[in-house]
């Protein structure tokens, strides 16, 4: 079992947390991971990244081979497609579809949602408005999370025990509603892969 | 438990902690600032009475620790690898006195400056002070190798440094506990004149070191972190140092090697290892992160005799980081790729969070030195140098930190008067204080700029040194009290902030402005603490 991930979206994101969570999943399921972060300027509204390789077996490199990548998580859709040369032609993108406006020259929406349609494989979702509805806006990046989960190849008991255990400072009140938030995204993502 | 998923800076710190380490100093800068942090953080730590509160720079620090050492106890000093010029005199001389104490020096290269204004490798200070360097490639090797190296440092009285880039100070890996330590118990140097750098015992001192030379050589050929494999093909063989042994490996999926391979994380470089290697191969390909060091080390000054590729000659490129894909293409593999970047897609460069107290200073700025001409803004490191890009493009430079009121000074001595500083409140002590001095006994035509945001922001909101003690600073190092003046940076307050810049600026001597209000990162972290210490 390999899987190899790109994680983006805009520094303050959160991308960190989702990292985090199948991070600890991983290790509890007993695979070798090797996770790269961005700290630092970038983290300032800018651009961030970050790979997340998961296997069975040792891993080399820190980083992802250009084209090699499983799959793309993002918390905002142009982040999505900055990376696509990362990804390999199997791959899938699951990504937000709402923006992060925090620039002057952002693209047209429209232009950029047909740029994801194109795409061979992927999952979008207004993860945000999801959130929203669960009434924890702040959830937007582990409804991504849910989405994800198809294509982790990880038993999702074991995510639930990573978002108890990254929250359990915040109290039962916030496991409770990422919990939920996993499984709205889950829910979609299982309704768009069979569809 | 004892694997733990850490960042290659967090097993430096876990690996220092185990191996009875007394105290940490450092100034912050990415990508070493989590190695301080982690020990702060550490219930460990505490327990174990280890210090490690921020420095006010790396000059500071790294003299700190050389204290610590001679007296005895282990010391670790951190810092990025431009910090490491700042810290170059007690660094260097640091070599000349040796230690007691067990002390290692690390320093992060920035490869590619992600963060940083360039990507000079620490690896040449090593070999100028020549003293052992340690260089990881993995996360397990940080770990080991801190206990190694005071080992090292311990054994022949020298301090060793310890250099890691970027991606290996930011990625996490699991890492295995081991070799748990004591600290040592304090003790002089058994020659109470070791540190006495009189030109005589100096002499002495160098003559040591120089000798010391074939000792480093013998611990680098023997040392385990220095690996030899075989290969079948010998029409190549492969050096790679570092974290670049990482992606050489990634293009040798099974882990078998066509090629001889030689793996260096420790120098001197190993004298037999790359004997036998030039001595086996054809040609040497060299991969190293940073610059051509070991290249242009077996290349020679003519290049006669060995053939060595790497980045000199273009097999690699010239600048910048390293990857699994440049490294492939350097052994003369496919290079791989997915679809290209969307022509849509726009960059997205870091810029300051709304409702930052910056914003508001330099617009203020803004709108006074068109009464003048553009040009004259001198700047420093930290958020503020963002507003050099768009929409506000205040501020003309940004060089090392402190730059900015010296260089507002040599410019106005040169007539460009005024000239204007900006400068952050943790640079302001980190490097700015001597400057200002300077410009105080000069009586020089500069305004200078202290923006107090009560923290070291860039870096992530470390505590600053400046905090509550910036009107004092200036007071004594001689500015005249009534040319120092705190103003709020709020937009109801522009004008009459104007009106105060404009008199400053046209004040033929030096004046300070210390625009004053909280980093809005460092506020919200503190109501998010507060809200989970409520929560427990
Ligand atoms: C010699 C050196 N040490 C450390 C750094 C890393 N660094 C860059 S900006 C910065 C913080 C500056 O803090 P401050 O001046 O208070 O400005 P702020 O970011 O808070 O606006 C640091 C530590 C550096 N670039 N050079
Ligand atoms: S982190 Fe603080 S100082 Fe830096 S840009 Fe944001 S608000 Fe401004």
């Amino acid at each position: 079992m390999k899987k190899d991930i790109i994680l983006a979206g805009v520094g303050g994101q959160g991308i960190i947390t989702i990292a985090a969570a199948i991070g600890f999943a991983a290790i509890e399921a007993g695979l070798h991971l090797k996770q790269s972060e961005v700290h630092g300027m970038s983290q300032r509204g800018g651009e961030v990244s970050s790979h997340l390789r998961i296997s069975d077996k040792e891993i080399a490199s820190d980083l992802i081979p250009f084209g090699k990548a499983d799959m793309i998580i993002s918390v905002e859709p142009m982040e999505a497609l900055r990376y696509l040369p990362n990804l390999s032609p199997e791959g899938w993108v699951i990504t937000n579809t709402k923006p992060f406006i925090n620039i002057p020259n952002y693209p047209d929406y429209e232009a950029l949602m047909s740029e994801i349609k194109k795409l061979h494989h992927h999952v979008a979702l207004d993860a945000d408005e999801m959130a929203h509805e669960l009434k924890s806006p702040r959830s937007a990046n582990i409804v991504i999370l849910g989405a994800a989960t198809p294509f982790l190849d990880i038993d999702i008991l074991k995510l639930e025990n990573a978002i108890r255990t990254i929250f359990r400072s915040k109290g039962d009140n916030v496991i409770e509603t990422n919990l939920k938030a996993l499984h709205a995204g889950k829910e979609f993502a299982d309704r768009e892969v069979v569809a | 438990m004892n694997k733990l998923l850490l960042l290659g800076d967090e097993a430096i710190a876990q690996g220092a902690i185990d191996a009875g380490l007394s105290g940490i100093y450092a100034y912050p800068g990415t990508p070493s600032t989590e190695i301080t942090e982690y020990v702060q953080r550490s219930k460990e730590a505490r327990a174990k009475n280890i210090r490690s509160s921020w420095s006010v720079n790396e000059k500071t620090a790294m003299e700190a620790a050389l204290g610590m050492s001679y007296a005895g106890k282990r010391a670790m000093v951190c810092m990025k690898h431009v910090g490491l010029n700042v810290a170059a005199d007690p660094f260097i001389n640091s070599s000349i006195t040796g230690t007691n104490g067990g002390l290692i020096v690390v320093s992060a290269d920035d490869p590619s400056m992600h963060s940083s204004q360039n990507e000079q490798d620490s690896r040449f200070f090593g070999k100028f002070a020549m003293i052992p360097i340690l260089e990881p490639a993995n996360q397990q090797e940080a770990y080991d190798m801190v206990h190694y190296g005071f080992d090292i440092s311990e054994k022949y009285k020298v301090p060793v440094l310890l250099r890691i880039t970027t991606r290996l100070a930011h990625s996490r890996a699991g890492v295995n506990r081991k070799n748990f330590r004591e600290q040592n118990n304090g003790s002089l140097p058994k020659d109470l004149r070791q540190f006495v750098l009189l030109p005589a015992i100096a002499r002495k001192r160098y003559k040591i070191l120089l000798d010391n030379q074939q000792n480093f050589d013998r611990e680098s050929n023997e040392s385990c972190f220095n690996q030899y494999f075989d290969g079948e093909d010998k029409s190549l063989g492969i050096l790679a140092s570092g974290i670049a042994y990482n992606y050489l490996m990634e293009n040798y999926p099974d882990g078998k090697m066509l090629h001889p391979v030689l793996k260096i994380c420790q120098y001197p470089l190993p004298k037999n290892h790359v004997e036998r290697l030039a001595k086996e191969c054809e040609e040497i390909l060299v991969i190293e992160e940073g610059y051509p060091l070991i290249e242009e080390m077996l290349k020679g000054f003519l290049g006669y005799g060995l053939k060595v590729k790497g980045r000199f000659d273009g097999t690699v490129p010239r600048a910048g980081e390293l990857n699994p894909n440049i490294v492939a293409v350097s052994m003369g593999l496919k290079d791989t790729t997915g679809n290209p970047v969307p022509s849509i897609v726009t960059t997205r460069p870091p810029s300051l969070c709304a409702g930052c107290p910056h914003i508001d200073s330099v617009l203020a700025l803004n709108d006074v030195i068109p009464q003048y001409s553009n040009g004259r803004v001198f700047s420093d490191i930290g958020c503020y140098t963002l507003s050099a890009l768009p929409p506000y493009e205040t501020i003309n430079s940004c060089v090392d930190m402190g730059a900015s009121i010296t260089m507002a000074k040599g410019a106005a001595d040169a007539g460009l008067i005024p000239a204007i500083a900006v400068i952050g409140d943790s640079t302001f002590t980190h490097s700015g204080i001597t400057g200002l001095l300077d410009a105080v006994n000069d009586k020089s035509p500069i305004t200078i700029f202290i923006l107090d945001n009560a923290t070291t922001a860039m870096t992530g909101g470390q505590k600053s040194a400046a905090t509550g003690k910036i009107e004092d600073i200036c007071r004594g190092v001689g500015v005249a009290p009534e040319h120092i003046h705190v103003i709020n940076p709020l937009k109801k307050h522009h004008e009459e902030n104007k009106k105060i810049i404009q008199e400053e600026v046209a004040y033929m001597g030096v004046s300070v402005i210390i625009p004053r209000r909280e980093c809005i990162e460092t506020q919200k972290k503190k109501v998010r603490e507060k809200s989970k210490s409520k929560a427990v």
